[in-house]
């Protein structure tokens, strides 16, 4: 029993959940109609990939990792509020938050 | 560095001369951009001065630098003066200067073409004057001026060639002035196209000295020719494709066709381009690669047969033509041929003689002519002239002149010039006596019309309206005079006295370092006053028969022309030349062009591949249109599919895959 907590988890658990996560991701933004969906698919796949930098940071006692991480959450966080203005504009302009239909440049 | 030469002996004998050759083009050029460029802004009076000043420069420029220069340089060694303004080709083992040469063979045709072209400037004056056009006739005539002048003092082929194409393209210009006239237009085509013809002659000459010599530059080639062993074989072929080219500047059968057409111009232009100058071209151009010609006999005695049997041929022509200038105009192709045949007789001075007292003799008929087409109104058929001596009393006195020059009496300029060709041709060799005997039947036939012209025009009781509509100007009278005396006493440049006697060797003497002197072979002094007497003999017979036939019994050639119906017609339509070349080779060259060229080449073969190119593009991009269209989740499925290619080539270890894949098939095909 010691022994069992005493153990680490295996990195390819990590490493496995990151490729699910990022799968989600993926999944999601092809499938997802919805704009914010596919906005929330976005940031899963961030975060799957956050997770993987962190996996690998501490596999290998490199700090560089995490700090990539920080800098990530940093964009995703200004990705997010400009992203959502965006959808506020684009919501405005056509009434519509359905990805399949925002499909030309102009009005 | 010729020139510091030339400076330094100059300063020996106590005075300087600049040499600047460049200016000599230069004026008329620059007369061509201002009256180009601004012309049609500019008072009359201004561009009037701009051109006679640009042409009067440079003839001044000859008359005071040329002949002290020639003769300076002549004093110090024996050779040209050359002025090099630096490289202009150099690609490999290809050196080509920018040079100009500066002899007595192109000083003596500057100032034919410098002084002839300023008294055709002053007389356009008045012709031109109450011309649309005025300014773009003065600078097409300055930019003819600047292109003749830049042929003549060419130092290589190329230069020359430059100056060649100019001269076709002012002539191009000015022949189709009146280009609002259908017939201007073509005539101005006619020019240029069968110019093309020669112009391939001469580049395929050039190409092939070239090729053989490796130089254009005239001095090298001579230098090289020196040398034992060049006789015969390919000196020929470069000397009668050069011929050729000559044969197309200076209308000479078979290309002489565009001449007759060109009268389509200006009088003036006439006279000046296709009587004075431009046409001689190909003579000087001939005695300026004489070298080539010396050193192939059988060039030589083509360039004597092509140019006695156009002589006869636009003579016979030039027997029964109804309008002025035409008359004048195979006139003028037959007394280029009068020059060939000099040249094809290796009497290079001869027919430069010739070119020279032709210049003044020819411009001086050809601007009488445009005198009484000015002052009745534009009438040019002979027949409705007649009896103008009373009203055009000093047009009457210089076309008397013109016409008795042309026609070879002593003591005016033609007889000199006719005369040494015809001695030259009589002696050279097993073909001189029939060369000379179509020469003299030419003469005879030359007195013939030209004193046709001058009792159908002139004498007689008047035809049809020939009042005068116009008084004609100074600026018109003033050259005619000029010339006239020119034509009286241009042929005394030949005359020198030596050991008591005169001879007429005067002119090939000074013409002898650039031209080479000619051996007369059996020749002397009784020989040669005997042709004169005979050439002087069918002259004035020629005279007797015009008399006869235009002046005492005015039915004759009508007579004649019922008894000989076949003949007449065949003259008067020109030996049908126009119509066979219109047949053999305008029809052909017309439907190759419409129906394979047209309709296969350019429909077919260029449409059809330009509508494959555009339906391939067509095409594909109705394809690829597809893939961008605008759904973002499209996208967002190839970016993952490419992704995931991406992964799969990088992750999977293919060779082992493949290694293991291959195990697996022997295995199953082993069980």
């Amino acid at each position: 029993m010691n022994s069992f907590l005493a153990q680490e988890v295996p990195i390819s658990w990590y490493l496995l959940l990151s490729a699910v996560l990022f799968s989600l991701g993926v999944a999601g933004f092809l499938i997802k109609r919805n704009l914010i969906t596919v906005f929330m698919s976005i940031e899963l796949m961030l975060n799957a990939v956050n997770l993987s930098f962190v996996t690998f940071a501490h596999e290998w006692h490199a700090v560089k990792g995490q700090i990539f991480v920080f800098f990530v959450m940093v964009v995703a966080a200004a990705e997010a509020a400009v992203g959502l203005a965006i959808i506020i504009a684009v919501f405005r302009a056509r009434a519509t938050l359905a990805v399949d239909r925002i499909d030309l440049m102009k009005l | 560095m010729t020139s510091h030469q030339t400076i330094t002996v100059l300063l020996h004998h106590g005075f300087i001369i600049y040499a600047h050759l460049w200016l000599i083009p230069l004026a008329p050029f620059v007369g061509f951009l201002v009256n180009g460029l601004f012309g049609r802004h500019l008072p009359k009076w201004l561009v009037t001065t701009v051109a006679l000043l640009a042409s009067l420069a440079s003839f001044l420029y000859v008359v005071v630098d040329g002949p002290a220069l020639v003769s300076a340089v002549a004093l110090k060694a024996d050779a040209p003066f050359v002025e090099t303004f630096g490289q202009w080709i150099n690609i490999g083992t290809l050196h080509v200067d920018f040079i100009f040469v500066l002899d007595e063979l192109s000083l003596v045709m500057l100032l034919v073409v410098t002084g002839v072209g300023f008294l055709i400037h002053v007389y356009s004056v008045g012709y031109m004057g109450d011309d649309e056009g005025y300014a773009r006739y003065f600078s097409y005539l300055n930019l003819f001026l600047f292109f003749m002048t830049l042929l003549v003092l060419a130092g290589n082929a190329l230069v020359m060639f430059v100056g060649w194409e100019g001269v076709g393209l002012a002539s191009y210009l000015l022949i189709g002035f009146w280009f609002q006239k259908t017939s201007a237009a073509d005539a101005g085509k006619k020019a240029f196209i069968v110019n093309r013809i020669g112009d391939f002659g001469f580049l395929i000459g050039m190409f092939l000295l070239l090729a053989n010599f490796g130089t254009l530059t005239f001095t090298e080639i001579a230098a090289k020719l020196a040398y034992p062993g060049w006789q015969g074989g390919v000196v020929t072929v470069i000397a009668l494709c050069l011929l050729l080219g000559a044969a197309g500047k200076s209308a000479q059968l078979p290309l002489y066709i565009w001449l007759p057409d060109a009268m389509e111009g200006p009088t003036p232009v006439s006279a000046l381009i296709h009587a004075a100058t431009m046409v001689t071209a190909g003579v000087y151009m001939i005695a300026r690669t004489h070298v080539l010609f010396d050193h192939s006999p059988f060039a030589l005695s083509v360039v004597a047969i092509v140019g006695a049997a156009t002589a006869l041929f636009a003579a016979t022509i030039g027997l029964v033509q109804n309008d002025i200038k035409r008359v004048l105009a195979y006139s003028t192709i037959s007394q280029l041929g009068y020059m060939f045949l000099g040249c094809g007789v290796a009497a290079y001075s001869a027919a430069i003689f010739h070119l020279v007292t032709h210049a003044f003799f020819k411009a001086l008929l050809f601007l009488a002519a445009g005198s009484v087409i000015h002052s009745i109104g534009g009438e040019q058929d002979l027949h409705k002239m007649g009896g103008l001596w009373r009203r055009l009393p000093v047009t009457f006195a210089v076309t008397t002149v013109g016409v008795l020059a042309i026609a070879g009496f002593p003591p005016f300029a033609g007889f000199f010039s006719k005369d040494a060709i015809l001695y030259a041709a009589y002696l050279q060799g097993a073909n001189g006596k029939a060369l000379w005997f179509v020469g003299l039947v030419t003469a005879l036939l030359t007195s013939f019309y030209m004193f046709r012209l001058w009792y159908l025009a002139f004498l007689g009781k008047p035809r049809g309206e020939t009042a005068p509509h116009h008084s004609t100007p100074w600026s018109m009278l003033g050259p005619l005079t000029i010339l006239a005396l020119l034509s009286i006493c241009g042929g005394w440049i030949g005359i020198e006295r030596s050991a008591g006697w005169i001879n007429m060797e005067r002119f090939s003497g000074f013409l002898a370092p650039a031209v080479g002197a000619r051996a007369a072979v059996g020749g002397s002094t009784q020989l040669e006053l005997m042709l004169s007497a005979a050439a002087v003999a069918v002259a004035l017979l020629g005279w007797l028969l015009a008399y006869l036939f235009y002046r005492q019994k005015s039915t004759l050639p009508a007579q004649l022309a019922d008894a000989l119906p076949g003949g007449y017609r065949l003259l008067a339509n020109k030996y049908y030349v126009d119509e066979f070349y219109g047949a053999t080779l305008v029809k052909p060259l017309l439907a190759i062009s419409t129906y394979f060229l047209g309709w296969v080449v350019d429909k077919a073969l260029l449409g059809g591949a330009a509508w494959l190119l555009g339906g391939v593009a067509t095409f594909s991009g109705a394809l690829l249109q597809r893939w961008q269209s605008g759904n973002i989740r499209s996208y967002a499925a190839w970016l993952a599919a490419g992704a995931a290619a991406v992964l799969l080539f990088l992750v999977v270890p293919w060779p082992a895959v493949l290694a293991s894949l291959s195990a697996f098939h022997l295995g199953a095909a082993g069980h």
